[in-house]
């Protein structure tokens, strides 16, 4: 698929699960500034991206999770250089954690999230080999179903 | 006067799909409050119907130990009144499901006739909303819920 493709299905799916007109959606748009994406949004921008891509985005791959509950990560509402370090590890699609090292505050975080770092990601994780296959009604779980609730 | 929107289950695959039927009768007061002389099942509690049917079959999923709530309507598009005497059947298929959430695509018909495409999506919100608290126990799934789903597998089971 070439990066081409893969933006126009992005796009798709931003429209789709944002409400927003496809002349809106630019490589540079932030997705919560200027898309205007709230924070239930990107759960289901999740899901369309697996569906659209046929594959499995695991908790925390596309956002890393509770960096802001650790003291050594985000500090006065600022990330932290180990804050930084662990965005640039978990993060190797997006293009603009440079430009936000240079005034980290936590607020400005958001404008991480792009449309061309959702393309960037979608790019980095077919390409990856270890990219697992979605499975649309599977999840892992140690409950079984209950046969008598 | 109970919120509860669909009648019973006539068909429960765990984690799948559900398919539940409502009637809709003239003696259910919201029926006239839109048009006067002209009774009519309001859109809105259709998508509620559909919201409670998917709601379930997602909760079930996990045994009901997660907080279900309705997030978003994604899509809900009608093609059909309901009137009175007409019993509505719903149709809810999981598209995707995880420990955050769930998407649903649900059809909605009387008989064979299209009334709504519906698309909803879940969110289990105790893993969802870092940082704010609720209450311990399962505010969604009381008990009217739960013995909904009795109603399937109750009609299963028991022979007169």
């Amino acid at each position: 698929m070439t990066r081409e493709e893969i933006y126009d299905k992005v796009k798709a799916v931003l429209v789709d699960a944002l409400g927003v007109d496809e002349e809106e959606v630019k490589p540079e748009s932030v997705i919560r500034d200027d898309l205007g994406a709230e924070s239930i949004d990107f759960l289901d921008i999740m899901f369309r991206l697996e569906k659209s891509f046929n594959i499995k985005i695991p908790r925390g791959e596309l956002m890393p999770e509770n960096l802001v509950s650790d003291p050594t990560l985000v500090q006065d509402g600022k990330v932290t250089p180990k804050g930084i370090a662990l965005l640039k590890e978990k993060m190797p699609f997006s293009d603009n954690i440079s430009e936000f090292e240079k005034d980290p505050e936590l607020e400005k975080m958001s404008k991480l999230f792009t449309v061309n770092m959702i393309v960037n990601f979608v790019e980095w994780k077919l390409a990856n080999p270890t990219v697992e296959t979605a499975a649309p009604t599977e999840f892992p779980s140690n409950t079984p179903p209950s046969s008598n609730p | 006067m109970r919120w509860i929107w669909i009648d019973k289950f006539v068909e429960f695959n765990s984690r799948q799909s559900a398919i539940a039927q409502k009637n809709v009768s003239l003696a259910e007061e919201h029926l006239h409050d839109l048009y006067p002389l002209f009774p009519i099942m309001p859109h809105s509690l259709i998508v509620e119907g559909m919201a409670q049917t998917s709601g379930i079959l997602v909760g079930e999923a996990r045994n009901f130990e997660e907080k279900v709530i309705l997030a978003k309507i994604g899509k809900a598009t009608f093609h059909r009144l309901v009137r009175p005497g007409e019993t509505i059947t719903y149709y809810a298929k999981i598209d995707q499901l995880n420990e955050q959430g769930a998407s649903i695509t649900g059809t909605v018909k009387v008989e064979d006739d299209l009334v709504a495409e519906i698309e909803l999506m879940f969110s289990h919100i105790d893993q969802n909303m870092a940082g704010l608290e609720f209450p311990e126990h399962n505010f969604v799934f009381t008990e009217q819920f739960t013995e909904l789903l009795k109603t399937y597998k109750f009609r299963s089971t028991v022979k007169i």
